[in-house]
């Protein structure tokens, strides 16, 4: 299926239930992220925190499935951005994204947001995703 | 304060056998439910050699290093001290399962910011096919270190 590269176009946003703990043990496990701040809420809070917080790379994959619901895995080229607020236990996030402009080969810079319900940012990012390939005839 | 001289440090590259189970733990951590994420015929179906790795799988794979987070010890960086401040990552070429790659992880940077209050260190791991050498994904990271 063919999606129009346009600037301006939002992609579908990609809402994500409650941020659980038992989220945070499975990819800790998934990912091989073993890092005790995102699992161990006493290594979180002798190390300064009030609680366990997500990991950075898993808003990172939230922002990545938005992108890749709606395009092709293959036609993602680059995902990156900025993690700019810790997300804790119970907070409800949503990835959003926008294209923001397409080059004369067809390949097409996408903004990228996860915020939590009262809007706060917590990671602005970018992909680059390559063009629609016509099928072979 | 973490030495500069680590700057344009590297460690001993490492190699990862990309395991289905692996790949499918981590699309159900992260609710992805594609089916090219999760079941061979599917991904075959589409074109993939196997099963495909979430688009951030690269980054993961530095956690693949059998050494664990003695880099971090190397530094002298304590993780309960670090926290990711920015990622990007270059796909050449979809991972999928089956695929056994190499990893190599470098020192690209390390500078300080409010009086040293936080320090960065800029990595950057490439993967590549063990089978070629062609270069198969690329993961830059920032990582800030609170010394305050």
């Amino acid at each position: 299926m063919a999606e129009a590269l346009v600037a301006g176009r939002a992609l579908p946003p990609l809402a994500l239930p409650p941020l659980s703990r038992a989220t945070l043990a499975l990819y800790a496990g998934g990912s091989g992220d073993h890092v005790p701040l995102h699992i161990d809420a006493a290594f979180a809070k002798a190390a300064g925190y009030p609680d366990v917080f997500m990991h950075g790379m898993l808003g990172m994959a939230y922002l990545g499935r938005l992108v890749t619901t709606w395009l092709p895995a293959r036609r993602l080229r680059e995902i990156g951005g900025r993690f700019v607020a810790i997300t804790y236990p119970g907070e409800v996030l949503t990835a959003r994204g926008t294209v923001v402009d397409v080059d004369a080969g067809g390949r097409a810079r996408i903004s990228l947001t996860l915020t939590n319900a009262e809007g706060e940012a917590k990671l602005t990012g970018f992909a680059v995703v390559d063009p629609f390939e016509e099928p072979a005839p | 304060m973490i030495d500069r001289t680590h700057i344009g440090r590297t460690w001993p590259s490492w190699e990862v056998e990309v395991e289905k189970g692996r790949l499918r733990l981590l699309a159900k951590a992260i609710g992805e439910i594609r089916p090219e994420y999760t079941d061979e015929a599917a991904a075959r179906a589409a074109g993939y050699r196997s099963i495909v790795a979430p688009a951030t799988y690269a980054y993961c794979l530095r956690d693949d290093d059998p050494r664990g987070l003695a880099y971090l010890e190397d530094m002298g960086i304590p993780v309960s001290r670090l926290l990711h401040g920015e990622e990007h990552i270059t796909i050449h070429e979809p991972i999928c399962a089956g695929d056994r790659v190499r990893v190599t992880r470098r020192v690209k940077d390390i500078y300080s910011k409010k009086n040293g209050a936080l320090e960065f260190v800029a990595w950057e791991l490439t993967v590549d096919a063990v089978s070629d050498g062609r270069p198969l994904a690329r993961s830059e990271s920032i990582l800030v270190v609170r010394n305050g």
